[in-house]
């Protein structure tokens, strides 16, 4: 196991280089540069400014710069906040995006187990009907519409909830950010688990616990659900680096300073350090969570085997 | 159901927390985005100025309306022949460290914002000043800039030429002072929260990207006794929606621009804080006076006549523009009181048809033979206008076509006298002075869409250029405005306007055509 782990993390490293690489050259393909403006500098201010990023130096020699500075986990000054490194910017960020995300990524999870399990447990009732519509509902609504809607309701109508805006120390102003997050993917859950569950207490395993006559909690609990969590676990990988990482919308609609908006901000400002740094985080959150989602695979079906 | 029942304990749990509402003492400010840096020499948009209003003070600055009053120099005086400014600094105004503010502060800061190596985008601005533009592309050493500090209490600039707008331009943001010891120390790391020093009424506190910028008052201000706010936080709003749930839910107690898709609702919810005010620019259509039929005044007066540009605002614009009988945006400054206008503002529509049939009878010119062709640039709301434009005329039997063009290639296709018969076009104002929208009208710009050339007009104008004296120079400006209003080489149709929510709680804000408001004359009631 300890080995596959490394194998694994070793081979890690190529693909964040190879993803780096790409993205390095294919943004420069953009049109535009970081400092063309409405109202276009005088040439030689943006000569000055040019030299000042090095953006005057060929490209190879950019992409070694980038490279060897990357190594040394310096991700490069931002050319649209200028009083800011990326460093800063993701070291204020970084928190707040993992911190909503990996609420909203349990949140979803325990619920989303829970209805789909419920659902399949009484198939073809009222509930599952309940769970399986609002699951559409809840998979086809985008964000865009669902947090306005919260905020509005919540924050002005009832005036419960802080409308907008962060606090890192007050709870009150997670829960909206969190609960808009989390919907859609304790949709997504559902439906997956009931699907999962449905077949697995269909399975020969299933009857053959029942057979032995074991008890009905013991059954769905420990030989239905497990088996039933394994699409859900590979699912929740990708999401939970999505999750983690920030949300543009969910970040721009309350007003929070994740590093969900970097990525857009940064790809509309051609702040190409920006837009680096965010596919490097991006990228070893994904290839993580992926290692992750492996290992918990192995933990959860004992027919999966790593050599 | 058991499990649902969590989100009203945490909900109730909430209630209780303390700290969801800012105390009296905290102004809640929306700003458009967040700066792209605090660095004075390389700011260039309305969110920074705003941010630098009230972190720092210029030589001269503005009261709550807009107006220029002394700054961080308490007087100044003008040689004769207009060229030579001499600033007396203010006694006891202090950094907020508590350094005085000298006026080697000043020296220093503008000869950093034309060195090239500072890049500065808006050092254009002050090119006015001897020796600027040859400092900035390096043919010059900084020295040489025609800015000198005899002592440490004045201040003497010297110009190229006579420019009776001068202090208006010292109010840009680009001019405002930085204090020597912290940015030679620092480095570009100056802007820093801790390492910034500023001389306005307020002091950098925090600066979180995309979450706030928090300024706490300057206790070492010189008029600090009459600064009522402790503390603001500008909050960056991106979506102008989610300004307006916040100012709604009392969160936010100014949003600096507000949704406009919302105007009715706003409008019908929210009437006394919507503000709604004259900004400094206005959406004309420019008439191409060198082809026959149009070259006759009298047409082009008819035609204007013709326009209901209430209509427009109220319809096409929502209230987000305001009709236009005239070049200059009113409540401009240097300018006369009360500025020409074009005579048939306050007439009735039915009249002014009438009136404007006569005139093409007068003219000779049948306006059903008429045929004129509209053009603009892609945008729906510029359509529409236009579309509008067009109905109104066929009023009167002039048949119209739209024209409608990419936005690049646009305005340089009206510049190199493209075959246009009316166009539009619009007109944002560098600074607040009659000039700089009048000058648009001399024979030999190149804004000069319409090719219009009135030497009695370029007179004026070079008259106005030469007069110290503003209240005679603004009464030869107006003169000019009265040549081309009787003439309409351009047809002024709206004024753009600024679009602001300000709560009830606050006080002291002013509307005025800079949309300029310091936190420094606002105060927050409970």
């Amino acid at each position: 196991m300890l080995s596959y782990t490394l194998k694994r993390l070793m081979s890690a490293v190529p693909t964040v280089f190879i993803i780096v690489t790409l993205t390095f050259f294919l943004i420069r393909l953009a049109p535009g540069g970081p400092f063309d403006l409405e109202r276009p500098l005088d040439p030689l201010i943006l000569a000055n400014l040019n030299r000042a990023y090095n953006l005057d130096a060929s490209l190879w020699s950019q992409y070694l710069t980038y490279l060897g500075n990357l190594l040394q986990g310096d991700l490069g000054p931002s050319f649209t906040r200028r009083d800011f490194s990326v460093n800063d910017l993701f070291a204020v960020g970084l928190p707040v995006s993992i911190l909503l995300g990996s609420l909203a990524l349990s949140l979803a999870a325990v619920l989303g187990t829970f209805f789909g399990a419920w659902a399949a447990l009484r198939q073809n009732s009222a509930v599952d009907y309940a769970v399986v519509g609002v699951a559409t509902f809840g998979i086809t609504t985008p964000t865009f519409v669902v947090a306005p809607l919260l905020s509005l309701f919540f924050g002005v109508v009832l005036g419960w909830l802080p409308a907008g805006g962060w606090s890192q120390a007050n709870p009150i102003y997670w829960v909206l950010p969190v609960v808009t997050l989390a919907l859609p993917q304790v949709a997504i859950i559902a439906r997956l688990v009931r699907g999962a569950t449905i077949e697995a207490l269909r399975s020969n395993h299933v009857r053959t616990a029942r057979a032995y006559g074991l008890p009905t909690r013991v059954v769905v609990g420990v030989h239905a659900l497990r088996a039933a969590m394994l699409p859900a676990v590979s699912y929740l990988g990708p999401t939970a680096a999505g999750l983690l990482t920030g949300s543009v919308v969910i970040e721009t609609i309350f007003g929070i300073p994740g590093i969900g908006r970097y990525f857009v901000q940064g790809a509309l400002g051609r702040d190409y350090t920006l837009v680096m740094g965010t596919v490097v985080v991006i990228a070893v959150f994904i290839v993580l969570f992926n290692l992750l989602v492996d290992l918990i695979y192995a933990w959860l079906d004992p027919r999966v085997r790593f050599d | 159901m058991k499990r649902i029942s969590i989100l009203p304990g945490l909900l109730a749990a909430a209630l209780c927390l303390p700290g969801m509402q800012a105390s009296a003492q905290v102004l809640m400010r929306g700003n458009d985005t967040d700066p792209s840096t605090l660095d004075q020499h390389k700011t260039s948009t309305v969110a920074e100025a705003n941010l630098l209003r009230d972190l720092y003070e210029g030589l001269v600055t503005q009261d709550a309306g807009g107006d220029v009053i002394p700054g961080a120099a308490e007087s100044w005086e003008v040689s004769e022949d207009g060229r030579t400014y001499t600033f007396k600094m203010r006694e006891g105004a202090k950094w907020s460290n508590g350094d005085p503010v000298t006026s080697d502060d000043f020296l220093f800061t503008l000869r950093r914002m034309m060195t090239p190596a500072t890049a500065a985008g808006y050092a254009s601005i002050l090119f006015d000043i001897e020796n600027a533009e040859a400092v900035t592309k390096g043919e010059m050493e900084p020295a040489e800039l025609g800015v000198a500090a005899p002592d440490p209490q004045t201040l003497v600039i010297t110009l190229k030429q006579p420019t009776p707008y001068f202090l208006e331009l010292l109010t840009h943001q680009t001019g405002k002072p930085l204090h020597q010891a912290s940015v030679e120390e620092h480095g570009v790391n100056f802007t820093r929260a801790g390492n910034l020093v500023s001389n306005g009424a307020y002091m950098l506190e925090s600066f979180v990207p995309n979450d706030k910028i928090v300024m706490k008052k300057n206790p070492e201000f010189w008029d600090a006794e009459n600064v009522q706010i402790e503390e603001i936080q500008w909050i960056p709003f991106e979506d102008r929606s989610a300004c307006l749930r916040r100012f709604e839910a009392g969160e936010v107690h100014v949003c600096s621009d507000v949704p406009a898709e919302q105007m009715a609702y706003m409008q019908d919810n929210l009437p006394d804080r919507l503000r709604i005010a004259p900004y400094l620019g206005t959406y004309y259509l420019p008439v191409k006076t060198t082809k026959d039929k149009f070259a006759d005044p009298r047409v082009r007066q008819a035609i204007s006549m013709l326009i209901d540009r209430q209509f427009l605002a109220d319809e096409v614009w929502q209230e987000t523009m305001i009709p236009a009988y005239g070049l200059v945006p009113p409540g401009i400054a240097n300018y006369v009181d009360e500025p020409p206008m074009l005579d048939y503002a306050e007439m009735d529509l039915l009249d002014r048809e009438d009136r404007a049939l006569e005139l093409f009878e007068e003219a000779g010119v049948d306006p059903a033979d008429l045929t004129v062709e509209l053009s603009y640039n892609s945008s729906e709301n510029h359509r529409n206008t236009m579309a509008a434009v067009a109905d109104m005329l066929s009023n009167v039997g002039i048949k119209s076509s739209l024209n409608e063009m990419e936005g690049t290639g646009y305005f340089n296709y009206l510049r190199e006298d493209g075959d246009f018969d009316i166009a539009r076009a619009g007109w944002i104002g560098d600074y607040s002075d009659p000039q700089n929208f009048l000058y648009l009208n001399e024979g030999d710009v190149s804004f000069n869409y319409s090719k219009w050339v009135n030497e009695e007009y370029d007179a004026k104008m070079a008259e106005a250029a030469q007069t110290l004296d503003l209240d005679e120079r603004a009464r030869i400006l107006a003169e000019a405005e009265r040549i081309y209003l009787d003439e309409v080489p351009t047809i002024p149709l709206l004024y753009y306007s600024s679009r602001a929510l300000v709560s009830d709680r606050v006080s002291g804000w002013e509307d005025n055509i800079l949309n300029n408001h310091a936190t420094r004359w606002l105060t927050l009631e409970d």
